[in-house]
């Protein structure tokens, strides 16, 4: 029987997506904000910030973007240059 | 005197625009930008390492001071374009310095990339520092292209060699109406110093401080350089001559003993 991937997903107990952060593979169950995400990671808000998929997203939106399946993200800070 | 620079509508107070990078520690910075008074700073952005969050180098940089990202890591427009928007959206105001660099040898900077990063930059309300190789019909294109500021280098990147493009930068300097900031190159406050004596609005200074014996103090003597070479320029230089004229009155008043 064929089932569509989010069914099968779910009969078969794979609630797990797998997204990039700076280009590092990471496993995360669904349903996550990436505000919530941000947060188990322990980064501070007003010193970070996120491109999603090529676009930025601004701190007001973090948490009404749930993270999805194959998401690119880069979460970049200011270090020191010249 | 009033002598005020003025880039992107903001009064700045300091000559001397400091670059953050290569310093063993962050804690050094906030005594170094009060030792040299510097208010115009430089940063760069990177990924985060999510093993290993390092602490965070806006916590070192003073409210007062004026940060200027740089879009270093960017080989062409769009990467410099896309670095720009990422980091204005850190919050941190609308400076941005325009670094486009694809040798990995001497770290030149590409001219025609900066130009095109520039204008768009520029039209999206971005106060636009391109760093750029001494070029006159360049550097009027940066002009053209909205640039707030030019700032051409004196020796490649974190070289300490000086001011090797004297002789452009005083091109620059004569024949652009932009405040010219030499960046690059400047190795001692002797030549941070030559630099503003030939009309340069500012210097930006990174790897003679960072890697300095005293980075504190060092900060200071070139802080002290940029005031005295800018006073210097104000003020008018003599004419250099090719024969010697005395300094004293040269009528004799003891008689020959001959």
């Amino acid at each position: 029987m064929h089932l569509p991937d989010v069914a099968s997903a779910f009969l078969l107990g794979g609630e797990s997506l797998k997204i990039k952060v700076n280009g590092q593979e990471i496993e995360l169950e669904r349903n996550v904000t990436l505000s919530e995400f941000l947060d188990s990671r322990g980064f501070i808000p007003e010193r970070i910030v996120v491109e999603r998929n090529l676009e930025i997203v601004t701190a007001e939106a973090w948490n009404q973007i749930f993270l999805d399946d194959g998401d690119k993200l880069e979460i970049l800070s200011f270090v020191g240059g010249g | 005197m009033v002598d005020q620079l003025i880039i992107g509508g903001r009064k700045i107070k300091s000559r001397l625009f400091l670059g953050t990078g290569k310093f063993s520690t962050h804690q050094i910075i906030p005594k170094l930008i009060e030792s040299s008074g510097a208010e115009v700073v430089t940063v760069a952005l990177r990924r985060i390492n999510l093993d290993a969050p390092e602490e965070n180098m806006l916590n070192f940089i003073p409210e007062e001071c004026v940060l200027m990202p740089n879009t270093s890591g960017a080989r062409n427009a769009d990467e410099a374009i896309r670095i720009a928007r990422l980091a204005k959206a850190m919050g941190c105001g609308n400076w941005v310095k325009i670094e486009v660099i694809a040798d990995n040898k001497y770290l030149l900077p590409d001219n025609l990339e900066t130009i095109r990063a520039t204008e768009v930059l520029a039209k999206e309300g971005f106060v636009v520092l391109p760093y750029m190789c001494p070029d006159l019909m360049d550097a009027k294109r940066l002009r053209d292209a909205g640039a707030a500021a030019v700032m051409p280098l004196g020796a490649p990147i974190g070289t300490n060699k000086g001011l090797q493009t004297r002789e452009l930068v005083k091109i620059l300097i004569a024949e652009i109406e932009l405040p010219i900031v030499v960046d690059a190159g400047i190795g001692k406050p002797s030549e941070a110093a030559a630099a503003m004596e030939l009309g340069a609005a500012a210097v930006l200074v990174n790897t003679a401080i960072a890697t300095a014996g005293d980075p504190v103090v060092m900060g200071r003597a070139f802080g002290k350089a940029v005031e005295a070479g800018r006073l210097a320029y104000l003020s008018g230089l003599g004419a250099t001559k090719e024969f010697a004229e005395a300094s004293s009155p040269l009528t004799g008043f003891l008689e020959s003993v001959v």
